[in-house]
């Protein structure tokens, strides 16, 4: 069953840490996935450019509007993302908590809809 | 009530977790469990009506509930062929007791331990935890569960639907919780217990302080916590505590149906039965060495239940408890009862004081017990208006309308002296 571990921090946090300590966070996320790859549970994964660098697109009575941000009034910010293979809650949230964004931010686990579940009765 | 449906009852509620854990771990599904168990429920109170109740009526039931939920996976097999949760589910159930061997006896321990733990997952909210803990391994209907939660009950269906929504998509495991988090598992589930204690020891709203059926609801999971993990002393010291507080559940209330303080309670209304396993239990849960919350909480009830009068309480003693209890846990309960407990030991001035400094960074003012704690203690000291101030403060911090009626009252003594 498939997982998606949404990784929220504070990005200002993440900014303002010295390099050093950034290529040793850097290391773990790079052990953690070729950990997860070894055991088969890695689908995908990647980091997010800073919030920053985002646009908004909203489609409304046809018409197309293209905005800045989102910009949610809220201390954390979605950073990047793991998308695992688990076999329960309890393993999706065991491989979330070795995140290294897990001691500072919060990871968000949302079992995906299967595509099969979806095929009707 | 004929026999039979007074067989059906009583096996209903002491078999249904029983059955319900083996039936979910057999189909991984909550709901396909649940229907099973009620069609065989319906299908005994025909059968027993007309028969006559069987010699093993949980063996029974069990065999019609399984019999049934096979008759319900095929079913949806042959309807839905390609349903991924339906060929999980089938491929988890087991070879299973026909009819003919009705009467063996059918217990699987762990399941009820697996339902426990699904049931307190930390990733259910705790109003979830408690609706499916009373529904599942409790029993209770949905009914039984709003009324006691004075809740409408669709509200409280529609918490039970989402719960077992969650757990089917998300995936919670049904399964003892590894090694690592057995620990944190089985505070979860303490808590969930507990708390369906307090809700009926000290309802939170309504006219009743006390709502029995909870209590006694409690009282139950929490022996079944024991009998399930009966090496855990905190198991143990959570049922000692249910019962020694429960002890006391009669003389709590007067006949008016006002509050009666611990000090003021007539002690003979006491339920000796329960002080008496009560303190067998704290004494072989404190032997086991590792002591906790529960337990210290229970070891103190238990020297309020050791002293005939209030007069003859060991202050001291209990005072040790407390601070011994705060370095589990910082509830501010827990420092507002260390505080009185001092001002009972070494006087009103010095637990006023203790109260005062619980509340420095102001955390309590919104507290109805930190309110009407110091009010006690400034009624003990003879200092009335200010008595009558946190009095007043108190009263318009509670919605229990016994509560709102002990301080009325206390008011009314202040203005009487005063």
């Amino acid at each position: 069953m498939k997982y998606m571990l949404l990784i929220y921090h504070d990005e200002q946090g993440w900014n303002s840490i010295s390099e050093a300590e950034r290529q040793q966070i850097f290391l773990e996320y790079r052990k953690l996935r070729g950990e997860l790859e070894a055991s088969g549970r890695f689908v995908t994964g990647s980091q997010l450019q800073p919030i920053t660098t985002a646009t908004s697109v909203r489609v409304r009575d046809g018409k197309e509007l293209v905005t800045d941000g989102p910009f949610a009034e809220t201390h954390e910010q979605l950073g990047g993302y793991f998308l695992v293979e688990a076999k329960d809650l309890d393993e999706a949230t065991s491989i979330a908590a070795r995140i290294p964004a897990a001691r500072t931010g919060t990871i968000e686990v949302r079992p995906l809809v299967e595509m099969a579940a979806q095929a009707p009765a | 009530m004929s026999q039979a449906s007074e067989t059906l009852e009583q096996v209903f509620r002491e078999e249904y977790g029983r059955i319900i854990a083996t039936l979910i771990r057999q189909s991984g599904s909550f709901d396909l469990a649940e229907e099973a168990l009620n069609e065989a429920f319906l299908s005994a109170a025909a059968t027993w009506e007309r028969d006559g109740p069987p010699r093993n009526p949980g063996a029974w039931l069990t065999t019609v509930a399984h019999r049934r939920l096979l008759d319900a996976l095929r079913r949806d097999k042959t309807r839905t062929d390609k349903q991924p949760e339906i060929e999980f589910e089938t491929t988890r159930l087991q070879p299973y007791a026909e009819p003919e061997s009705i009467d063996e006896s059918v217990e699987y321990p762990d399941d009820r331990l697996r339902l426990i733990f699904t049931c307190c997952h930390p990733s259910l909210g705790r109003d979830a935890q408690v609706a499916l803990t009373l529904r599942t391994l409790g029993g209770l209907t949905t009914t039984e569960i709003a009324h006691a939660f004075l809740l409408p009950e669709p509200t409280l269906a529609q918490r039970l639907v989402r719960a077992k929504q969650k757990i089917r998509v998300a995936r919670i495991p049904y399964e003892i919780p590894a090694l690592d988090r057995l620990s944190d598992r089985l505070a979860a589930v303490q808590a969930v217990i507990y708390l369906i204690f307090n809700e009926g020891y000290a309802a939170s709203a309504g006219a009743n302080l006390v709502r029995n059926d909870l209590c006694a609801e409690a009282i139950r999971l929490g022996r079944v916590l024991c009998e399930l993990l009966p090496n855990e002393p905190e198991n143990i010291g959570l049922l000692a505590l249910m019962l020694l507080q429960n002890s006391r559940r009669r003389a709590r209330v007067n006949d008016r149906g006002e509050l009666v303080t611990l000090e003021e309670q007539d002690r003979s209304l006491w339920d000796s039965n329960e002080i008496e396993e009560g303190l067998r239990l704290v004494t072989r849960a404190l032997a086991m060495g590792r002591v906790g919350k529960y337990q210290l909480q229970a070891a103190i009830a238990a020297v309020h239940c050791e002293a005939n009068t209030a007069e003859e309480t060991d202050w001291p003693q209990i005072v040790a408890l407390y601070e011994e209890l705060m370095r589990y846990s910082s509830s501010p309960v827990i420092a507002l009862n260390h505080a009185a407990a001092v001002a009972m030991a070494e006087g009103a001035e010095h637990g006023l004081r203790l109260i005062d400094r619980a509340n420095t960074n102001g955390t309590l003012n919104n507290y109805y017990l930190f309110h009407a704690a110091r009010a006690d203690l400034l009624r003990r000291l003879n200092r009335f208006p200010e008595a009558r101030a946190a009095y007043e403060q108190a009263l318009s911090l509670t919605t229990n309308i016994i509560e709102q009626n002990y301080i009325r009252h206390r008011l009314d003594e202040i203005s009487t002296v005063h």
